[in-house]
């Protein structure tokens, strides 16, 4: 089977929707050339008119694509760095999203907002490296984090289509990462439902983005001492909560490896929702990045502010050997 | 000009229209300043008073199919696009029956059925929105255009200077009508805006004009001239509305001891009433049975919504996604 690249696999599902639907079309930054690695090729396929290099101001061009999605588009906007997601944040999240709800429901705002390279790229220092999905999540927008290209396919394809605004965070630290697919069954992934990656019986590890391989791989490190269960929402929000149940139902613990901040984020509302609707052997456990972090440029410390796979096989341990 | 004709008694339909357009406006904000005073509206209003030649000057320079963008003064636009009277009132007393349904209220009235792609609570918000609608326009091959209605403070908003730029490049068919009433919120335009108005879309290559704000046949001429000039693909336009701001704010000013203009100084500017210098324009007579128009229509209208269905609080958050996604509720459930 044929290794299908992460971005790759962005840049294909760009392809099939603008082929498929006239009203898809791209704005960003440099995208005609494609500095991302995701829109090469685009314009030649489907023209200036479809696929528009902006200038610098995103707070217009994020506003413009709703003012086209009004009039029956259904754009995608590429952001070249995550933190721009702040200066926009007015404009997805106190525009696009509210529209409908605004209106009584008269519009739908169909954009999607792509940010390829989302997180830590190492070494980008403070104002390059934010993972903002815990955000967007908090105030109500369809958020995914595909951590693997068919995923990434997949759950782009599907935020193209959506009819709500969708946030498309694909981590920097999984752009790199291939995958053998037969490229003939790729295909859409229903937004908000999760899945299991690896099945155990001995705990749940919810995990997001590039630490859903790390999981898998810690988990196979551990498998002669427990039995760990890899679950990956793919959609940040709206979480697949039923699919979180069963598996808690199945292994009765939880650790959630999350690259948000830890106050206010993912990791937090997991906890809480299986502590509330959940029962659980032992006390779950949380891997975030710190309180309020921003992410230093030296190596060792952006390292240090991230979550790290030594701190979820610690925190495994630690979860597995209460209540029992 | 256009021609007069027999029916309306020999003077200019453009001008009755004009003229019915204006008083309904002035004669909705004097009645919803009262709903609000009565709790009737709750959350106040941003009352249109005084700049009611823009809204009718320049909306009687567009079709149908014309988009606008409006702001958090937002009623007078609404309704001179085309509004129904009955639910733009229900809308502002929160019905089920009002434009939005009671989701949106006075900042947010929209009907995009009708073009109007809503009132917008952050100043200079619509001016993107509208320029991405042109941009859909002009991809689309029709000669549609759109309007962003902002006031003399947007023209500070970064975002608005981004669309000049937006649609300069890219030569969309929007109008940028600027009302300068006189204040952003409280301050002067003078202690708030370095340079002219004007020189904003000028710099950008977008031609632009001031004009006489408180004449609605002057702004409906200016306003026809650019708005067919885009449609021919000449590019966005700017229109300086110089005007005043007759009323608050916001009718919070009611109950509030701010003081940033002297009444002397608003009887100055309430000298060149919009309204009445429309009404001049027409006979007496005729102007009469369009004020007993109006009124009736204005009866009828807040019967209507005290008369329509508040809205059942299970609902508070239906339309949250077009997709019909349902948000969990505030409140846990158990195990």
């Amino acid at each position: 089977m044929p290794k299908l690249g992460y971005l790759t696999a962005l840049t294909r599902a760009l392809g099939d929707e603008l082929e498929r639907d006239p009203g898809v079309c791209v704005f960003g930054e440099d995208i005609r050339v494609g500095v991302a690695n995701v829109t090469k090729g685009l314009v030649q396929r489907f023209g200036p008119e479809r696929i528009v290099d902006t200038p610098l101001s995103e707070q217009a061009f994020t506003s413009f694509a709703t003012g086209a999605a009004l009039s029956g588009h259904r754009p995608v906007i590429e952001f070249q760095i995550p933190s721009l997601m702040f200066l926009v944040f007015e404009q997805i999240a106190n525009q696009a999203h509210k529209f409908s709800l605004m209106t009584g429901g008269q519009v739908k705002v169909p954009v999607t907002y792509l940010v390829p390279g989302s997180g830590s790229r190492t070494g980008w220092a403070g104002q390059h490296s934010d993972q903002p999905y815990s955000l967007f999540a908090h105030v109500g927008l369809k958020t995914v984090v595909p951590s693997g290209p068919a995923d990434a396919y997949g759950l782009m394809v599907s935020a193209i289509r959506d009819d709500d605004p969708v946030v498309v965070l694909t981590p920097a630290a999984s752009s790199m990462t291939f995958e053998s697919v037969n490229l003939a069954e790729l295909a859409p992934l229903p937004l908000g439902v999760g899945h299991v990656v690896r099945p155990g019986a001995d705990v749940t590890v919810v995990a997001v983005g590039q630490f859903v391989g790390q999981a898998v791989e810690v988990a196979e490190e551990l498998a002669d001492e427990v039995s760990v269960e890899v679950f990956d929402p793919r959609t940040v929000y709206p979480f697949d909560w039923q699919g979180l149940a069963a598996s808690v139902r199945r292994t009765g613990r939880l650790v959630v490896i999350d690259d948000s901040n830890r106050f206010c984020g993912l990791g937090a509302e997991v906890v809480a929702v299986a502590a509330e609707e959940m029962r659980l052997l032992a006390p779950p456990r949380r891997i975030t990045r710190p309180d309020g972090a921003v992410l230093p440029f030296a190596l060792e410390l952006d390292r240090a502010a991230q979550p790290h796979r030594d701190q979820l096989v610690t925190a495994i341990q630690q979860v597995c050997k209460e209540g029992r | 000009m256009p021609k007069p004709s027999a029916d309306t008694g020999g003077s200019r339909p453009d001008a009755v229209a004009l003229y019915r357009t204006m008083r309904m406006i002035r004669r909705f904000e004097e009645r919803c300043i009262a709903l609000v005073k009565a709790g009737e509206i709750v959350g106040g209003i941003h009352p249109y008073i005084g700049q009611e030649a823009v809204a009718a000057g320049v909306c009687a320079a567009l079709r149908p199919d014309d988009v606008i963008t409006s702001t958090h003064r937002g009623h007078g636009h609404v309704l001179a696009k085309g509004a129904d009277l009955n639910r733009m009132t229900a809308e502002l007393m929160g019905r089920t029956t009002g434009l939005n349904k009671g989701r949106g209220g006075s900042m947010h009235a929209a009907d995009v059925g009708l073009g109007i792609l809503g009132a917008n609570g952050i100043v200079g918000a619509g001016a993107p929105i509208a320029t991405g609608a042109a941009w859909a326009a002009a991809r689309a091959g029709a000669d549609r255009v759109a309007v962003s209605f902002f006031g003399d403070g947007a023209v500070s908003q970064g975002v608005v200077l981004e669309s000049l730029n937006l649609a300069s490049l890219w030569r969309l068919p929007v109008l940028f009508v600027c009302e300068n009433n006189g204040y952003s919120s409280t301050a002067t335009v003078a202690d708030m805006v370095a340079g002219t108005i004007v020189g904003r879309a000028v710099a950008f290559g977008i031609p632009a004009e001031t004009v006489d704000g408180m004449d609605a046949e002057a702004v409906a001429a200016v306003a026809r001239k650019h708005a067919e000039r885009a449609r021919a693909g000449g590019g966005p336009a700017f229109l300086e509305c110089a005007t005043y701001r007759f009323d608050a704010h916001h009718t919070w000013e009611h109950r509030s001891f701010v003081r940033y203009r002297t009444p002397e100084q608003v009887d100055e500017g309430r000298r060149r009433d919009p309204v009445r210098i429309q009404g001049e324009r027409i006979p007496d007579a005729e102007r009469a049975r369009v004020d007993d128009e109006v009124e009736a229509a204005l009866e009828e209208a807040v019967r209507f919504a005290l008369d329509s269905p508040k809205p059942d609080p299970a609902d508070a958050l239906d339309h949250l996604y077009a997709t019909g996604l349902r948000p969990r509720a505030g409140v846990s459930t158990h195990a």
